[in-house]
């Protein structure tokens, strides 16, 4: 298990303050200006080294991204954009770390910010966090007022500016594309790429959009330096990772623990263990609603990490794990799931908009067994229709999860259409 | 067609809409219409009308059409009146595991209103939510701008009987339990847990 001393977010829960003051004791705000002193290639070798994977889901290397960015200006400004739209089912992560840790992401925003050389950061954060806005635009005002964002941040004479931007509900918006549309005050419809934010993102600018976690880690980092951070957890797979773990344990709950730990210890250490004893397990859905779902059998040994996450055919994602036990009518849940992603196409790409609710119907008839076998594999190959062909990931993520449903519990599926039939034959 | 409202800014919406615009750059005003919309309705006690939407175009010097697709795009932008309570059940997967129908069955039975209705006298409006985002916290209800969490049918009863005589609810979890840590005291930070600077 992780050792408190290698926890980031010493003040995960809100036990103490989420003051400046309170946060500066903690170790915020300590010589930030010695950090960005050091210069914008130490900063990013640094984060580079650290093996920091993106926190938002796609796991894609924060360091490499931040070096995408324009190391001069060609007129136009460069920006920072902080992902808070947190709406995957299962995560409440990010929640946490700005209510009751926002100087971890302040600081976070002005080193990132001078590592690519952007003039400001826009923090998107769903409009439902409307409390958890109020306590990032205190903590921003707190900075501002010690001089540590304004004109001559922390004293290094680099101007920068934070400001928060909230949404108003609507998922889609955590994709990158989407969330710089509704920045520009727009429907949250993503964009063609290329040209990648870091060319064109936010109003024509070089943007980069990274989730609220990536950046409120990277103080730490470059503190306590790479070599610690690469040190904990896994080869490519580096670090401390907030998980949340919510639905049948004894004890749902986040907690920071370090990559690569064992799905069966994190919720036997952490949450109390499944409702009814590990044996009452059912299955789990290890990072959020997008990625498939595992039955108990993969869950015994499996490491909760991308690449262990990935060989399995699952995913890390948030790392939002979403437990059931065997009183859990495995189909409901995963149709819920599927009018969750209905709900919330944007409408823009036609396989997902039809395909969602056609996914969705199909879904619903399934729960109650009234449709006949040959429909699995018809709904599995429009599944395959949707993913890949759209702009955005949201098609994939409604596939994915009847995918994963039909690869381990496809004899529930079958076994309730029997059921049905048996029956309307009585 | 709706009502003409003769919508303008009081003072404070006025300075607070400007506060938004000076946050984006100079050109960029209409960056601002989320917030903007969000003032609007509620200055207007919870809800949009066309009025509103002409009056934030003209505003913000954006086409009239621009700003009613973002009014009618974002689930949080309301066309209708709604109740003084806006009771938004999540029914998304984690918090369906925990109970969630339960939940939904309490607000209608002690509302005595289906998904979508406002009471009679205009104090609730019951609505479904897709996920809230406090999973670990399920089953959750928002009311307005606060979060339940942790409810049963018996709590989220309480509450509704609470507001609808006038009284103060306590938001937050509705069990004994700080913030996200485990039921029963954290597992790690142990040292980090000082009484009484508690969020």
């Amino acid at each position: 298990m992780l050792a408190d001393k290698d926890r980031i977010f010493t003040n995960l829960y809100g036990h103490q303050s989420p003051g400046i003051d309170a946060a500066m004791k903690r170790g915020d705000w300590d010589d930030t200006k010695g950090l960005i002193g050091k210069g914008r290639d130490w900063i990013i070798n640094e984060m580079k080294e650290s093996g920091l994977r993106g926190r938002g889901g796609a796991g894609f290397p924060t360091g490499l991204k931040w070096s995408f960015m324009p190391k001069e200006s060609d007129g136009r400004p460069s920006y920072l954009v902080v992902n808070a739209d947190e709406g995957e089912p299962g995560t409440c992560k990010d929640r946490d770390l700005m209510r009751h840790d926002p100087h971890k992401l302040i600081e976070g925003c002005l080193i990132a910010g001078f590592a690519m050389n952007a003039v400001a950061a826009y923090i998107y954060i769903r409009g439902e966090f409307y409390r958890e806005a109020q306590a990032l635009e205190r903590a921003i005002e707190e900075a501002y007022a010690k001089g540590f964002l304004g004109d001559n941040a922390c004293g290094t004479g680099y101007k920068f500016d934070v400001y928060v931007h909230m949404g108003a509900g609507a998922y889609i918006c955590g994709e990158e594309t989407a969330l710089i549309e509704s920045l520009e005050g727009k429907k949250g419809q993503p964009r063609l790429k290329p040209p990648f934010p870091a060319n064109v993102g936010v109003w024509g600018c070089p943007t980069t959009v990274n989730n609220v976690e990536s950046i409120a880690v990277a103080p730490t980092i470059l503190r306590r330096g790479a070599a610690w951070f690469a040190g904990l957890g896994r080869p490519n797979n580096t670090g401390t990772k907030v998980f949340c773990i919510s639905g049948h344990v004894n004890n749902p709950c986040n907690v920071e623990e370090e990559m690569g730990i064992s799905l069966k210890e994190l919720i036997e250490k952490h949450a109390g263990g499944v409702r009814g004893g590990w044996d009452n397990l059912l299955a789990v859905i290890p990072g959020g609603s997008s990625v498939p779902v595992l039955p108990k059998d993969i869950c015994d040994t499996v490491l909760m990490d991308f690449d262990s996450l990935r060989d399995v055919q699952s995913g890390l994602g948030t790392a939002a794990v979403i437990v059931m036990d065997k009183s859990t009518d495995i189909v409901k849940a995963i149709a819920r799931l599927s009018e969750f992603y209905k709900h919330e196409s944007c409408g823009q790409c036609t396989p997902c908009r039809e395909g969602t609710g056609w996914m969705w119907r199909v879904m619903e008839r399934l729960v109650t067994g009234e449709a006949d076998k040959s429909e699995i594999d018809m709904l599995l190959e429009v599944t395959k229709q949707v993913e890949g062909h759209t702009i955005c990931a949201l098609g994939d993520a409604a596939a994915w999860p009847i995918q994963g449903l039909m690869r381990h519990f496809r004899h529930e599926v079958e076994a309730r259409i029997d059921s049905y039939h048996a029956k309307a034959a009585e | 067609m709706t009502e003409t409202t003769g919508f303008s800014w009081t003072p404070e919406n006025e300075a607070a809409a400007q506060k938004h615009i000076a946050k984006y750059p100079e050109g960029r005003q209409q960056s601002a219409v989320m917030p903007l919309l969000d003032i609007a309705q509620r200055q207007n006690g919870g809800h949009l009308t066309i009025e509103i939407m002409e009056y934030i175009a003209d505003y913000l010097d954006m086409a009239p059409i621009k700003v009613q697709e973002v009014a009618t795009f974002y689930t949080m932008y309301n066309h209708k009146p709604m109740g003084k309570h806006h009771v938004q059940v999540c029914g998304t997967t984690p918090c369906w595991l925990r109970g969630s129908d339960d939940i939904i069955a309490a607000c209608k039975s002690k509302l005595g209103i289906g998904m979508g209705e406002t009471t009679a006298d205009g104090q609730f409006t019951l609505s479904e939510v897709e996920c809230a985002g406090a999973c670990v916290n399920a089953p959750v209800v928002a009311i307005n701008d606060d979060y339940y969490e942790d409810l049963t049918a018996d709590s989220i009863s309480n509450i509704l009987d609470d507001l609808a005589a006038g009284k103060e609810v306590k938001p937050g979890p509705q069990v004994d339990r700080q913030t996200s840590a485990p039921v029963g005291g954290a597992t790690t930070l142990k040292d980090f847990i000082s009484e009484g600077e508690g969020a």
